[in-house]
């Protein structure tokens, strides 16, 4: 076990694409095992990715578990995740290990299904919703090479207000 | 800190920043927003020679433009943000008063601002004003709800809400 090194803006690694994950062998778990204690190690993040630490994999750890009142599938490995289907969206503030000192507001879907394998290459389907499809969402973006930097709109951007005065006073 | 105010036209910001980065300096925040149809920016700059030399370098752009340049010399760095933990939306009626009585009654019980932005909507007869403010507060949202109960009362909306950051 290991806390991993995490690449920070503007390290152009973070814009690599990660490659679907092949072996599902005892390296492979190992490798989980310590971005998971690095998730741990650095301020409260509800997620982490390979390309993070400098891992072009497509592996990502969501845990939303320690969040009151928030609808959530515990603990998720997710290797070679893939978002099937997505619904609505919203919007809220974002920020990232690897990008220190920044947070901004970000829309993203309210639902997703989404299929991936688990660390022995078992199939997982899950349906989400709210803060862990976005958390998922965020960590996703990372094996693409983006950034929530990369989708972050003005902070005078109120989506929610618009959206209320459009459907003639009918709350989204 | 630079302030600059004047009719909005396209390329303000452009030739303002060529003339900043020509006299050796670097940005560094900055904010440009339209109100009431006016041009308004402030930004942060940093340039060896300090406001005389950003006020000389500046001058023939201002003066072409028609703007209204204002310097204050200050300190600025990096890791500074404050995130917001609050969000405030105030709709209602337009009257005098309604910032100060909102502001107000958010600072007793010690909220700190950290981004308002304001608008007028609805027609001349029954103008509405709309307010959203992002801030700090160490007090729960139910403190905040209570300081503004005499205003939600008087028939001011105002929603209070938590904004939670997800750090991925």
């Amino acid at each position: 076990m290991a806390v991993l090194e995490i690449l920070t803006l503007p390290d152009e690694r973070l814009r690599q694409v990660s490659a679907t994950v092949a072996q599902f062998d005892d390296e492979l778990r190992a490798f989980i095992a310590d971005l998971e204690e690095t998730r741990q190690a650095g301020p409260a993040a509800v997620g982490i990715a390979a390309p993070q630490v400098n891992v072009f994999k497509r592996i990502v750890i969501v845990d939303v578990s320690g969040r009151k009142n928030t609808p959530n599938h515990g603990y998720l490995v997710l290797v070679n995740p893939e978002i099937t289907h997505w619904d609505g969206f919203e919007m809220a503030r974002e920020g990232c290990l690897s990008v220190p000192d920044y947070t901004g507001n970000v829309i993203r879907a309210g639902k997703i299904r989404l299929s991936a394998c688990d660390p022995q290459g078992a199939p997982l389907e899950f349906e989400m919703e709210g803060y862990e499809a976005r958390a998922v969402q965020h960590e996703m973006d990372h094996l693409d090479g983006t950034l929530f930097v990369d989708r972050v709109v003005s902070r005078r951007t109120d989506l929610f207000r618009r959206k209320v005065y459009r459907q003639g006073g009918q709350s989204a | 800190m630079l302030t600059l105010v004047g009719e909005d036209r396209p390329g303000i910001v452009a030739r303002v920043t060529q003339a900043i980065f020509e006299a050796g300096g670097s940005l560094g925040e900055a904010s440009m927003i339209r109100l009431g149809g006016n041009f308004t920016i402030m930004l942060m700059a940093e340039v060896v020679g300090g406001a005389e030399r950003l006020r000389q370098a500046l001058a023939p752009v201002v003066a072409d433009l028609g703007l209204c340049l204002h310097i204050d010399a200050m300190g600025g760095g990096l890791h500074r943000h404050l995130v917001p933990n609050v969000q405030v939306r105030v709709a209602g009626a337009d009257r005098a008063g309604i910032v100060a009585d909102v502001t107000g009654a958010l600072a007793r019980v010690g909220f700190n601002i950290l981004e308002l932005e304001s608008d007028v909507g609805g027609d001349p007869q029954r103008p509405f004003y709309l307010m959203n403010i992002q801030g700090y507060s160490e007090s729960p949202l139910e403190a905040l709800e209570a300081a503004v109960a005499g205003l939600v009362a008087g028939g001011i909306a105002v929603d209070i809400s938590a904004v939670e950051t997800l750090i991925g």
